[in-house]
């Protein structure tokens, strides 16, 4: 019966590193091959030969170096029988075959995973084209599983793929890790794919909520791998504010989709494995000094995230922390949050008194979350009237469902 | 995922040169072994020319029929590969290495795998 039993477990071990190596085997690919196209068929011809051979003659000492190494060899071969038909400007299978490819463990390959993500978020290629290209090739998704999850039709989705890989072969954005001196903006084009990402994930409430979700799930696995491969501060800084948002997943939102404000939402709802992971990671991320605005933006949440009640929320933390965020990235929505904080610690009239100051300025005359919060200290202050004129305007810039019934309902509350 | 692959070209093989033809011929065996030995492969056919065709419709209970394909265009339907991919993205990578896609295009459409249709199909 064992003996029955071993072409089974061969195909098994396939599935197996299919699952958890097929992305790290594919950015090695792409870096022997040259080509992401090329690379994508070789590392399908590999498994493919896995398939066939491994329940045959076993698993090989080292499987991942033995796909790699036959992915490449495919490849090659695959170049040659085409050049038949048609003839390459230059010997690329010759130049393959002659780079001995032997960098096949080691280094070198766990930087062709950073390789591949800073080569899909390369600021060359446009925001979409990065998010799209990053779900893809880093995380394996579908094309179809992409659109879906970004409510765009599958053609426009893989047109944005396919002139995205064009224009990296075109342009010959090199597949490597930036230099130091490049590090850190790099690094914020990754970190800003990965929060666009989480964000598309987190935001939506309604319509396909399921499949949205899982991009907040994918954006935390690639925060996760960025950090394992990259320990900067930012990178420390961006997955903890995701768990810490991601960690009230439950108690934001009502059965119906109704918007729960962090005040009035159930905190036994909130996932405590993901707060503890998200609050040691902003505690590394501020002691390496070398922390911005994601890492500051985690710090907030975690002070949220560790109040036991809304009432025992530290605001003067919080506004410290604002005051610190403002100076690395002014920014008039923190400033906005910032007044929020102060209202919190000294009363609505101070905080009013913020957030009309940068109304008058009209930097944020058009985003609804600035009237609603106005609506909301003037609600506090008794002044009626002029809580129900910024609700109304709020109501009129918001898109999203649930947010247009919460104002709907702060309406209704004012009227009676 | 399974993909339909329509082959469009203004000639077709009928109305080539013998040599050419022939070349032709030999990189769709080359393109057919390559995606049986990967998997890929469903099923293909090539397709006589539209001067065979025949265009049948019923309208009340009569049959009425046409001479020629459905639509007049200059590019004609040659044939088609019916194809397993992971997604779309593959799928056209592998369209992109049917010959025909040289000289004319290719068209690719997702197989609808729905359960109604599935049903309704058998």
């Amino acid at each position: 019966m064992q003996h029955e039993n071993v072409p089974q477990r061969a195909r098994e071990t396939v599935d197996a590193i299919y699952r958890s190596h097929s992305r790290h085997i594919f950015a090695t690919l792409i870096r022997l091959l040259g080509d992401f196209d090329v690379a994508e068929e070789a590392l399908h011809d590999a498994f493919r030969a896995a398939l066939e051979q491994w329940p045959r003659d076993g698993v090989p000492a080292k499987p991942q170096a033995w796909l790699v190494s036959t992915g490449r060899f495919k490849a090659i071969d695959g170049i040659r029988r085409r050049a038949r038909f048609e003839p390459l400007p230059d010997d690329l299978a010759e130049r393959l075959a002659a780079d001995s490819g032997d960098e096949l463990d080691g280094e070198g390959v766990e930087d062709d995973r950073l390789r591949l993500i800073f080569t899909c978020c390369h600021p060359a290629l446009s925001p979409d084209a990065q998010v799209a290209l990053t779900l893809r090739e880093v995380c394996g998704l579908t094309t179809e599983e992409i659109a879906r999850a970004f409510l765009t039709a599958a053609p426009t989705l893989a047109q944005r793929i396919v002139r995205a890989k064009a224009k990296i072969r075109d342009a010959r954005i090199p597949y490597q890790v930036p230099s130091p001196a490049e590090l850190p903006d790099r690094v914020d084009s990754v970190l800003r794919v990965i929060y666009l990402v989480y964000n598309e994930g987190y935001s939506a409430s309604s319509g396909g909520a399921l499949m949205r979700s899982d991009l907040s799930g994918e954006a935390i696995r690639v925060g996760r791998l960025l950090i394992e491969l990259l320990p900067e501060a930012e990178a420390l800084g961006l997955l903890a504010l995701m768990l810490l948002q991601e960690s009230r997943r439950a108690a934001r939102s009502a059965p119906n989709g109704d918007l729960i404000l962090l005040d009035d939402q159930d905190r036994s709802l909130w996932n405590m494995d993901y707060i503890t992971e998200g609050s040691a990671l902003v505690e590394r991320a501020l002691s390496s000094r070398r922390f911005g605005p994601y890492a500051l933006q985690a710090a907030i949440a975690a002070v949220h995230a560790n109040a036991p009640y809304a009432a025992a929320t530290d605001w003067a933390e919080i506004t410290s922390l604002y005051d610190i965020l403002l100076r690395t990235d002014s920014s008039p929505v923190i400033e906005l949050n910032r007044a929020v904080a102060v209202a919190m610690r000294d009363g609505p009239l101070p905080g009013l008194a913020l957030i009309d100051a940068i109304l008058t300025r009209g930097d944020l005359a058009d985003y609804h979350l600035a009237h609603s919060a106005r609506a909301d200290l003037c609600r506090r202050l008794g002044r009626t009237k002029e809580a129900r004129a910024s609700y109304e305007r709020a109501y009129s810039l918001a898109r999203q469902e649930p947010e247009r019934r919460f104002l709907e309902r702060r309406l209704c509350e004012l009227r009676d | 995922m399974k993909y339909l692959c329509l082959i469009c070209a203004e000639t077709v093989m009928e109305q080539m040169t013998e040599a050419a033809a022939e070349q032709h011929y030999e990189e769709y065996a080359e393109f057919t072994k390559a995606i049986r030995e990967s998997g890929h492969f469903l099923g293909c056919n090539r397709l006589q020319p539209p001067d065979a065709a025949i265009t049948v419709r019923v309208r009340q209970g009569k049959i009425t029929t046409t001479d020629g394909p459905f639509v007049e265009t200059k590019e004609q339907l040659g044939g088609y590969y019916v194809i397993e991919a992971k997604d779309l993205n593959e799928a056209i990578q592998i369209a992109s290495r049917i010959p025909g896609v040289r000289i004319g295009c290719v068209e690719v459409r997702p197989i609808a795998e729905d359960e109604r249709t599935l049903r309704a199909l058998g």
